[in-house]
């Protein structure tokens, strides 16, 4: 899976998280800005590459703007920013899900 | 989840599908139904996104027991076809079609349905479908709507796009839906669904509010659309059997008990005859407070 284009996902509103996907060559690099960062950055990172390389990425810079995001709406944000930055939001990939 | 035919469903409160915040506290005002948009309050360019948010939301929200209804795009949009097929993989309970105009419409969904049911191994039938009745031929095709499936769950009028098709506009006494309400009433009750009344968008007009639910309450529909979850208290209030009526729903029960112990084939109640519309009426009432918790397991009336 290829990144095309920097595509972003998600809003800066209570419980959402926005994620921003570019392109990168050395594997997920995410740069997180959380509220909660200590108690959960670890997870929100954990969540949002697991996320990604199941889609079939190994490489993007991702930067990630949290509101206090379950980890079903980091899911659905990330897949959503990801499909984008590869041009096939077409063809949503539940699999991933 | 899956779907049940027939259960409660006085209140169904919109949630639009792009906003988390509202998705997930959606479970705890206790709605008997929850509707998730992907039509109208998702903008053109995040349909892609809502659809992945509401997927996953079904998946692992807890919605605290309410029936979970998506509203799909419609037919003639780009993003019908993989609305239902994420649905549909999500398990939802019940699938709303909007601007629905023909029963034709209704038995596509169907078939799309269970192409998808098929496709991942879910058993068919577990996915209810619902009419939103959004314009004049709509309304003049009420009846072979609400007939077009086993599986139709209900009807719902839908106030604005309709009478913007009548080229009105919604006023405070609501005679322009007039016609629209009874007709998709008849349609429902004929076809032995469910029917809904459209939301009622002015918050500060709590005195309006509660006259029009106690009018379509008093035409005789089962339940009315929400935007807002303060309306739900508001719509049960309305809905809600009085004593009175679980008093008298109870005695017509007991009538029945002695008339079956006595071996008798006819039931009478202080002197007068129980017939068929009288007992149904009496179970509908005692159904309705036992799911309100105004009587407890035993009969006993336990509300204010």
């Amino acid at each position: 899976m290829e990144i095309k284009t920097t595509a972003v996902a998600g809003t800066l509103e209570s419980s959402d998280i926005q994620i921003m996907i570019s392109k990168g060559s050395n594997g997920i690099e995410i740069d997180l800005e959380s509220e909660v960062k200590k108690a959960y950055g670890d997870q929100i990172e954990k969540v949002i590459t697991e996320t990604l390389k199941k889609y079939g990425l190994e490489n993007a810079k991702v930067k990630a703007t949290d509101k206090g995001a379950l980890d079903c709406v980091i899911k659905a944000r990330t897949l959503a920013a990801a499909q984008r930055a590869t041009e096939t939001q077409d063809k949503p990939d539940l699999e991933v899900l | 989840m899956t779907y049940v035919k027939n259960r409660l469903r006085r209140t169904m409160m919109f949630v639009p599908g792009n906003n988390p915040a509202m998705i997930k506290d959606a479970g705890i005002y206790g709605a008997d139904s929850i509707m998730l948009d992907l039509e109208d309050s998702v903008s053109l360019t995040e349909k892609d996104a809502a659809r992945m948010l509401v997927y996953e939301a079904i998946k692992t929200v807890d919605f605290g027991g309410s029936e979970i209804v998506v509203r799909v795009n419609g037919q003639d949009t780009p993003f019908y076809d993989e609305d239902v097929r994420a649905m549909v993989k999500a398990g939802v309970d019940v699938i709303r079609l909007p601007k629905t105009e023909s029963a034709a419409m209704i038995q596509k969904l169907v078939k799309d349905i269970e192409h998808w049911e098929d496709e991942y191994g879910i058993e068919k039938g577990s996915i209810g479908v619902m009419a939103a009745i959004e314009s004049a031929k709509g309304v003049l095709n009420a009846p072979e709507i609400a007939t077009a499936t086993p599986l139709m769950m209900g009807l719902a009028v839908s106030g604005e796009d309709y009478t913007a098709d009548m080229h009105t506009h919604r006023y405070p006494d609501g005679r322009e839906l007039e016609f629209a309400r009874n007709m998709v009433l008849q349609a429902a009750r004929a076809a032995d669904v469910y029917a809904f009344d459209t939301v009622f968008s002015n918050m500060k007009d709590t005195e309006g509010f509660y006259r029009e639910t106690n009018y379509i309450h008093e035409l005789g529909y089962d339940g009315k659309s929400l935007v807002n979850p303060r309306q739900i208290a508001m719509v049960n209030k309305v809905f809600n059997p009085t004593k009175e009526e679980i008093e008298q729903a109870k005695n017509v029960e007991n009538a029945i008990r002695e008339a079956k112990a006595k071996g008798s084939g006819v039931i009478s109640l202080n002197g007068k005859m129980v017939d068929k519309p009288v007992v149904e009426k009496a179970t509908r009432v005692l159904e309705t407070a036992k799911a309100s918790n105004l009587i407890d397991e035993e009969g006993n009336y336990i509300g204010e």
